[in-house]
């Protein structure tokens, strides 16, 4: 198997990419590769150029900052995956990263890849998402900000614009005792995820909820926060019997079919999958508040 | 015709130099190219896990990298892991003696995948190590040899460190 023939770059600098992308048509960023190399290999993407960031220094990076993560965008999984720093502070982001592929992919794969490819059962995607994060691209008018509810712009298509480049993202913290849980499920370890749930929580010290997050990913063209869900969490004191009638909701989120499962099936693990993972957040929330 | 670029490369300590397209994908850069045909190629798009190499120390599928992007870097290839010509790594020997392979087109990726797995935990249990070998597909084994050889491995590296 061979790629399609096309022009290679590997620049040096992030001036260097945005200029390139400025002249070039037709032509795509390779980060880690983790898909985009697949897709060169099946012959799915005919790019004219391809535009390797793996020389450009100032890219990877994980590190606090006025309450949220600064994640570069050619921080490798692996690297998110063994940061005590992402552990501690953001659990959910490391309970999630393990899920993701195996490891030979994730020495590879990088944050950036991951949000850009924007594949609607991404791990990292859905955290975006619950973490209400936001990305900053780069392109010949400097830097701009995007709210990560406002990137996925449909399947697989990011709001990055053809000159700009995505360069690193911001994860908003949840405060210290939160609960977390990220619960998927998939035919094989390490496949991308038919449904997945991602759930922060926030009790107060009688076990009321004080703010509530739930990401369903999977389901449609891009990862869903379920505000009917969080919204009716919200002032109720956690208990198993309030998650299951909650997640109830979840069934009438509108979800896609495919080869794998019907709509249907889908939104039952959505209900499912929902309650486990709220179970299991409101069970760490106990034990670290 | 495809553009071409000069490249140098380090494969299993030793230096290479040559000139390839760039659309040229690792693992064949070092099958035809270097004729190390000891990396094998299943699926080509990043799933059975065959083709898997060290690059700088770390475990990586050869099938999704291009050769022009190991320019200046570190691969450790199957070829690599014996010390000698008539004597093998502990890992090989633990498979062996395990019944870890019976084909043997997945143990390249095996091996190597294993390398690094013992190399960050070299005492674990048997759920991490079918967790590490998840990205790996064997036909042969139903995976029952190939996990007691990666055990095995263990516990021989660990005496071996004792000496």
């Amino acid at each position: 198997m061979k790629p399609p023939p096309f022009r290679y770059y590997d620049p040096q600098t992030l001036g260097e990419v945005v200029g390139l992308l400025g002249t070039l048509e037709n032509a795509k960023l390779l980060a880690g590769g983790q898909s985009l190399m697949p897709m060169l290999n099946m012959r799915f993407v005919l790019p004219d150029h391809v535009i390797d960031l793996n020389r450009i220094d100032g890219l990877s990076y994980i590190r606090e900052s006025g309450g949220a993560l600064e994640i570069g965008a050619m921080t490798r999984q692996r690297d998110l995956e063994f940061s005590d720093l992402v552990a501690r502070s953001c659990p959910l982001m490391h309970e999630a990263i393990r899920q993701v592929g195996h490891r030979q992919t994730r020495n590879r794969g990088t944050l950036g890849g991951s949000l850009c490819h924007l594949d609607p059962s991404a791990e990292l995607v859905s955290v975006a998402a619950a973490l209400d994060a936001s990305v900053t691209v780069t392109g010949p008018a400097g830097e701009r900000r995007i709210e990560f509810a406002e990137f996925p712009r449909g399947y697989m298509t990011p709001a990055v614009e053809p000159d700009e480049v995505l360069t690193g993202a911001r994860f908003p913290l949840w405060p210290k005792g939160h609960g977390w849980a990220f619960v998927e499920f998939a035919r094989r370890h390490g496949d991308f995820a038919i449904v997945s749930a991602a759930v922060l929580i926030d009790e107060d010290q009688n076990g009321k909820i004080r703010r509530a997050s739930l990401t369903l990913g999977g389901l449609g063209p891009a990862p869903v926060r379920v505000r009917e869900v969080e919204q009716a969490l919200i002032g109720q004191t956690a208990a198993a019997e309030l998650f299951r009638a909650v997640c109830e909701a979840c069934r009438k989120v509108e979800a896609m079919a495919d080869v794998h499962a019907p709509a249907s099936y889908r939104q039952h693990l959505a209900a499912v999958l929902s309650r486990r993972a709220l179970d299991a957040a409101h069970a760490r929330a106990q034990e670290r508040g | 015709m495809s553009e071409m670029r000069k490249i140098a490369v380090t494969v299993n300590g030793r230096r290479h130099e040559a000139e390839v397209e760039v659309r040229y994908l690792l693992a064949d850069f070092l099958r035809h190219l270097l004729g190390l045909t000891g990396t094998h190629l299943g699926c080509e798009h990043g799933v059975c896990g065959a083709c898997t190499i060290l690059f700088d120390g770390r475990s990586a599928r050869s099938c999704l990298m291009l050769a022009v992007q190991a320019n200046g870097h570190e691969i450790m290839t199957v070829e690599g892991l014996a010390p000698g010509p008539d004597k093998m790594h502990p890992l090989q020997e633990a498979f062996r003696d395990n019944h870890g392979l019976q084909c043997g087109f997945c143990t390249p990726g095996m091996l190597t995948t294993l390398i690094e797995f013992l190399r960050d935990n070299p005492d674990p249990t048997e759920q991490e190590v079918r967790v590490a070998i998840s990205g790996n597909l064997c036909r042969c084994t139903g995976y029952q040899g190939i996990v007691a050889a990666a055990l095995d491995a263990a516990k021989r590296l660990h005496a071996a460190k004792r000496g």
